[in-house]
């Protein structure tokens, strides 16, 4: 045994020390300061937060490198970073640039209909988005080594959180309880890997640290997520899009640290100002819909 | 019973949790300050340290931290743990806990791409510490009578002095419980010694 890089106890291990913890969208040094000083985890360096990818319409590409250069000479805590679905040279230029986590995301507009980067053939590690359990252990199955569950990111609406997080829960208890030949063709059905399954149910969790995503807005939304099994939340538009960031970004770390402690998150939530706008679903085009953008 | 407590802000608290089982020891999350009166000893996990010590401080656990140790219960910092126990780190002017007398480095094997796992030789505990350094600080210099425990590249990567113990790298990540086998002989002689002074 010697010295070894980008070894898969290495990239899940980098996802595990984030646990409990709070990632935010930023687009400039200033903003990575306010997220850092607010007790953020990591921070995801963005060219602009998804509600206005969403609002600017368009082909969303990877950042300008000077933004994520900015980022990464800002701050200590890690940075991570966004791809295209299934583009293999940005994700090469961020690990290059050395960002320390990549989101393979649907926020942006995908390089690739079909297939998604091979993950496994990189030092650094990947972050994929997820609605169940077979997405989730295909992305796994690729080579990330953390996951999210998608939301619809950019609305300010927990309902799609909700309903990724509760479906990945659900099918993790339901492949407990499976016996070995239903597990086979449960893999069928799911496009699941089996070997994966197999390790889903003996352990009774995603092999892999499940950050949820996508819609949270306020401290509550986050301890929601927590509530329903997230091991940490992401917050995109919600911090940098409310009235008081600072403040906002405060609340929203101590609500998922201390999730159960409701007379706490009534203290958090008091005299926050505005949180950001939301969008209602069923206002969302199909083509809006981010979170079908891959599968 | 011997009960060790994972300081559970932020981090791979689990992981903590799962290898003090294994070596036969009741673990406690410990999210309030009040709970350290009901552990032997603490473990301060892996995470990202200025996230812990934002918490530390809003939580007002910081004095509480400081005393545990400063009354000669062990404590264990790995990563994010030993940066906290450290009395100086460069490039800083303040410390956090400073309960242990070292200058440490953070982020000092550089980003997550160089991030790696090495067998490391770890004096009196084990020969070949499968190693995982994740974004690791390591250790500049150790003063007053730290002791160092183990060296990789020319670089110390843990340490101990009396009660204290503190590792660069990730012991909870891996099934090799021989580190945290070590700590819960600090904490069951400093139990010992405590009961013999009664």
């Amino acid at each position: 045994m010697s010295t070894s890089v980008g070894t898969n106890r290495v990239k899940r291990g980098m996802a595990e020390m984030q646990k409990g913890g709070v990632i935010m969208d930023v687009v400039n040094a200033e903003q990575a300061k306010i997220a850092e000083s607010a007790g953020a985890v990591a921070v995801m360096a963005l060219e602009r937060v998804p509600s206005d990818i969403r609002a600017a319409g368009g082909v969303a590409r990877m950042a300008d490198p000077t933004v994520t250069e900015e980022v990464l000479n800002a701050v200590s805590i890690p940075v991570m970073a966004k791809a295209r679905i299934g583009h293999i040279v940005e994700a090469r230029v961020l690990e290059a640039m050395g960002a320390d986590y990549i989101d393979e995301s649907e926020v942006l507009t995908p390089a690739d209909d079909i297939y998604h980067i091979d993950k496994n053939d990189f030092t650094v590690p990947f972050v994929c988005g997820c609605r169940n359990l077979g997405e989730a252990l295909r992305r796994i199955g690729e080579g990330a080594s953390m996951l999210r569950t998608k939301g619809e990111p950019g609305t300010g609406n927990i309902v799609e959180a909700v309903r990724h997080m509760r479906e990945v829960q659900t099918q993790i208890r339901q492949v407990q309880s499976m016996a070995k030949d239903e597990l086979m063709v449960y893999a069928k059905e799911t496009g699941a890997p089996y070997e994966l399954l197999l390790q889903v149910q003996e352990e009774g969790r995603l092999p892999v640290v499940n950050f949820a995503a996508g819609g949270i807005a306020t401290p509550s939304d986050a301890a929601l997520m927590m509530e329903l099994g997230a091991d940490g939340v992401f917050v995109g538009s919600g911090i940098f899009k409310s009235d008081n960031p600072e403040k906002f970004a405060r609340s929203i770390v101590e609500a998922t640290t201390h999730y159960q402690d409701y007379e706490l998150i009534a203290k958090l939530s008091k005299d926050l100002g505005t949180a950001m706008p939301g969008l209602e679903m069923s206002s969302l085009q199909e083509q809006d819909r981010m979170q079908d953008r891959s599968e | 019973m011997t009960t060790i407590g994972v300081l559970g802000l932020q981090g791979a608290i689990r992981e903590h949790v799962r290898s003090i089982e294994a070596c036969g020891k009741e673990a406690v999350i410990v999210k309030k300050p009040e709970q350290l009166e009901e552990v032997d000893g603490l473990i301060l996990p892996g995470g990202e340290s200025t996230t812990m010590r934002r918490l530390i401080d809003r939580y007002n656990f910081f004095e509480p931290l400081q005393q545990f140790g400063k009354a000669g219960k062990p404590i264990f910092g790995t990563c994010a743990g030993l940066i906290l126990l450290a009395s100086d780190i460069e490039g800083q002017n303040d410390a956090h806990l400073g309960l242990m007398d070292m200058t440490v480095a953070r982020n000092a094997f550089g980003r997550q791409k160089e991030s790696f796992e090495a067998p490391v030789e770890i004096n009196g505990v084990a020969e070949d510490f499968e190693a995982v350094f994740i974004r690791a600080p390591y250790i500049l210099e150790v003063k007053a009578d730290t002791k160092v425990l183990g060296v990789y590249d020319g670089k110390i990567v843990a340490a101990k002095q009396g009660h204290l113990l503190a590792t660069a790298f990730h012991p909870e990540l891996t099934d090799d419980h021989r580190l945290v086998q070590h700590f819960v002989e600090m904490v069951d002689q400093a139990n010992g010694n405590k009961l013999a002074s009664v």
